[in-house]
Formats: structure tokens, C-alpha cells, sequence
């Protein structure tokens, strides 16, 4: 489904990636772990042009991403921040329907029937009135979740989206992300909740210095890593 | 007071006409504004460049010479093409000048407004497939609209004052209705502080109502 040939992302002289491939499968999910400054979050926004690659292609469905294409290609692929980036000048309800009216030219109505649906699968229905600042950090990812599917995608981006939210909260953002997962969507999913990538994901790789070092299931990486690197950083993390 | 009351009634004549002028350019200016500053976010150099030396020229000369310009030099230069040009009312380029000035101040606001929306949100717009155009549009603008309209209620205030040099190109506005009255009159004193006082009761008002809304938003930025 997506497939990254000898990915390389430099800023200026800094090196970022360094020569990344990997395949994503329909309905795998794909967790990326690793430090800070890995590279792992650069990925990711490679994958959907938020940074223009230095090297390297990336293929989703066979179909080669490039700035002619982007826009349409970029509609199969839902993108969740960590730092939500909700619309604040609309409710919940139109930051659900501005993707599919406008860029998919869907009815308002229909446009709402399904955001409705999503609002629902989410658990924030009664919210859809609201404005986000007037919810909750799970609240508010809950919601750029829901407003990725809206636009009815066939993979999911997570950029660390459970990291700038109050401990009681992150809960309820991998519960919605697990029922996503066991629905069958592919997820790539770039996080520091090892017991979520245990738990849910089917892959794990863990990146450090612009580099995979190590890739497996999560069993194999996260319970028994056969590279320094990934002790070190697991014996960090795993308190 | 009598003659302080007629000095302020006669400057108030000049109210219509100032505040015609002022709407109508502040419309132009915040159109044109708005234009110059997304001819400054493109990737293309030469429409960079020319909203650069607009902005650049107009910042850096006076209104007043704008004013004579346009008022009294354009229909000079227009008469080589056609010996009959005048401008049909004075106010017409009276208003185009304060609306092309205005412009030149709007597009720095506007410019910084749209660089105050938070990096995430047009990435978020573009990530669900918006082009660049629709999500400026949808996403960006708005928002930016919102953080510069103090600026925006700012720069209304000093163009209503800078309409005050319309009076040397013909246009009977606040300032000129009091130096006509006190040419005949001569009571320099109540004609002039007639012409103040008129002023002050078009911009105190406008600057509260510009705080009160500063005060609102930061309540509302508070409460989040």
C-alpha cells in the first residue's frame, strides 16, 4: 500500500534520514519508535509532502507521490497531530465537513450524515456544536481523528499524537486508535506508547540517527531487542 | 460658546464627506492590502518585488504629495491621450488615494495576521487534500482576519485623520469646512477646535469600540 524506496531527508547540512525503505501492507500497522531528533517524525511528514523528500520515492497504491498529484493523494491519507490542529474558527462539526465538501465536493448533508457517524464512533456526538477550544486535549484529538476519517482515507498518519496530552487523557485516544486498527485500517503510527505498539501494533521499527536499526514484531523488538541501541533506548523508556 | 457651538456645527458638515471617503478607501485598502500580502507569501519573485516597492514608495512619501498626484499630475499625464480628461469629482481620486495609501499599510498588517495562524493549521488544511488557494481561503484567512481587526479598527482611525490633507485637492471634508468658515469669519480659535472636536467624535468612539473587542478576545484567549 504505501512503499518508500531509499527515502533521505537532509535540513541544510544536517542529515535527518538516511536511505529509509520500507512497505506498508493493506491493513498493517506500522509503529515507529525511536529518540528524539530519530528522524521518525520526518518520515512520516515525507509520507504525505509535508517535507519535501531530499531522495528518494515514495509510492502509495503503485502510484508515485508528486507535487503534480499531491492534493488528490493526499485526500486517501489522514493525517493526526500531535498538537491536534483543529480548526478554531469552527465547530466540531464543520471541521468534520470542510475536507469532504470542499475538497471532495460531497453535500453538506451527506457531509454531515457521516460526520455524525464518525462523531459517534469517537464518542463526542453531544460536542458537535461546540467550538474546540471549549474541549478537552483527548476531546480535541478524538475529533482531528474523526476529522481525518471524514475524508474517508485509506491510510492513517499518527505524528505522536498522544504526546501533548495530560496523562488522564491519553487513554482515550489509543482506545479510539485501537478500534481503528482493529477495524481493519492501515495505520503508520510514529509514538513513545510502547504499550500500545505492543498491544495493537503489527510491525514495529525503531529508528535512531536517521537510520532503521531494528524492525519486527513488536514482541521481537520491544521484548527482545537484538541491537545496543534498542536496549539502551527500551531500557530508558521502560521504567 | 455660541460662536464655539457654530465652529463645531460647521465642521460637522465636513463629517459625511469624511467619512464617505474614508469607508469607501479603507474598502479599497483592505481589498488591495490583501492582495499586496499574498503577492508577498508566493514563491513568485516578481509579484514579491512589486508589492515591495509599492509598499515601499507609498510608506515613504507623504499622502499629500499622493494627494496633489493624484488629484492634479495623473489628469495631466491622462491629457496626452485625451485633451478633455478631468476628473469628473475631485472626491473620486481623493478616495482612491487614501484607499491605494491604506493599502500599503493593510498589506503589512494583513501579512502579519496571516503569519500569526499557528504553522499546524495549514498544514492540517493542505493534509486533508486543500490546495494552497483553498486553505488560505477556508483555513488561513479567516482566522487571521479575526487577529488583525484591532489593527484593521487602528489603521480606520489614522486614515479618517489623514483624510484631513483632502482638503488641499478640493475636497470639502472636516479640516476644509472650518478654514472656509474661518476665512470669512476669522475665528481661528472655535473654527479649528470645531474641526477637533469633529474628529474626535468619529475616532473615540471607533478606539473604544476597537478595545472593547481586544478586551473580549483576550478573554476569550484566556478562557481556552
Amino acid at each position: 500500500m504505501i512503499e518508500i524506496k531509499n527515502l533521505n531527508k537532509s535540513f541544510g547540512s544536517l542529515k535527518v534520514l538516511k536511505g529509509i525503505n520500507q512497505n506498508v501492507k493493506e491493513g498493517e500497522v506500522l509503529c515507529i519508535v525511536g529518540p528524539s531528533g530519530s528522524g521518525k517524525s520526518t518520515m512520516l511528514r515525507c509520507i504525505n509532502r509535508l517535507e519535501e523528500p531530499t531522495e528518494g520515492d515514495i509510492y502509495i497504491d503503485g502510484e508515485l507521490i508528486t507535487q503534480d498529484n499531491l492534493d488528490k493523494i493526499r485526500t486517501k491519507m489522514g493525517t493526526v497531530f500531535q498538537s491536534f490542529n483543529l480548526f478554531p474558527h469552527m465547530t466540531v462539526l464543520a471541521n468534520l465537513t470542510v475536507g469532504p465538501t470542499n475538497v471532495k465536493g460531497i453535500s453538506k448533508e451527506d457531509a454531515e450524515k457521516t460526520a455524525m457517524e464518525l462523531l459517534k464512533r469517537v464518542g463526542l456526538t453531544e460536542k458537535a456544536l461546540e467550538f474546540p477550544r471549549n474541549l478537552s486535549g483527548g476531546q480535541q484529538q478524538r475529533v482531528a481523528i474523526a476529522r481525518a476519517l471524514a475524508m474517508n482515507p485509506e491510510v492513517m498518519l499518527f505524528d505522536e499524537p498522544t504526546s501533548a496530552l495530560d496523562p488522564e487523557m491519553v487513554g482515550e485516544v489509543l482506545d479510539v486508535m485501537k478500534d481503528l486498527a482493529n477495524s481493519g485500517m492501515t495505520m503508520v503510527v510514529v509514538t513513545h506508547e510502547m504499550g500500545f505498539a505492543k498491544e495493537v501494533g503489527d510491525r514495529v521499527i525503531f529508528m535512531d540517527e536517521g537510520v532503521v536499526v531494528e524492525e519486527g514484531t513488536p514482541d521481537e523488538v520491544l521484548n527482545h531487542p537484538k541491537m545496543d541501541r534498542t536496549k539502551d533506548f527500551l531500557s530508558k523508556v521502560l521504567v | 460658546m455660541e460662536i464655539y457651538i457654530k465652529g463645531f456645527l460647521i465642521a460637522c458638515k465636513g463629517i459625511p464627506t469624511t467619512v464617505w471617503v474614508s469607508l469607501l478607501a479603507i474598502i479599497i485598502g483592505a481589498a488591495l492590502g490583501l492582495l499586496l500580502a499574498l503577492f508577498r507569501q508566493t514563491n513568485n519573485k516578481i509579484l514579491q518585488v512589486i508589492a515591495k516597492i509599492y509598499v515601499d514608495v507609498v510608506r515613504g512619501t507623504p499622502m499629500l504629495a499622493q494627494a496633489l498626484i493624484m488629484a492634479y499630475g495623473i489628469p495631466q499625464l491622462l491629457q496626452i491621450a485625451n485633451p478633455a480628461f478631468k476628473w469628473p469629482n475631485m472626491v473620486i481620486p481623493a478616495i482612491m488615494v487614501c484607499g491605494f495609501n491604506s493599502a500599503a499599510y493593510m498589506s503589512e498588517v494583513i501579512r502579519s495576521g496571516i503569519q500569526a495562524v499557528d504553522k499546524g493549521q495549514m498544514e492540517a488544511a493542505r493534509s486533508l487534500g486543500m490546495s494552497h488557494g483553498m486553505a488560505m481561503r477556508l483555513i488561513i484567512i479567516p482566522q487571521a482576519i479575526r487577529i488583525i481587526l484591532p489593527a484593521f479598527g487602528n489603521e480606520f482611525v489614522t486614515l479618517i485623520k489623514e483624510t484631513s490633507v483632502l482638503g488641499y485637492v478640493g475636497v470639502v471634508e472636516i479640516l476644509r469646512q472650518g478654514q472656509l468658515w474661518n476665512a470669512s469669519a476669522f475665528q481661528p480659535f472655535p473654527a479649528y477646535i470645531g474641526v477637533a472636536l469633529a474628529y474626535m467624535i468619529l475616532t473615540i468612539p471607533l478606539s473604544k469600540f476597537i478595545n472593547g473587542y481586544e478586551r473580549k478576545m483576550a478573554k476569550k484567549e484566556a478562557a481556552a
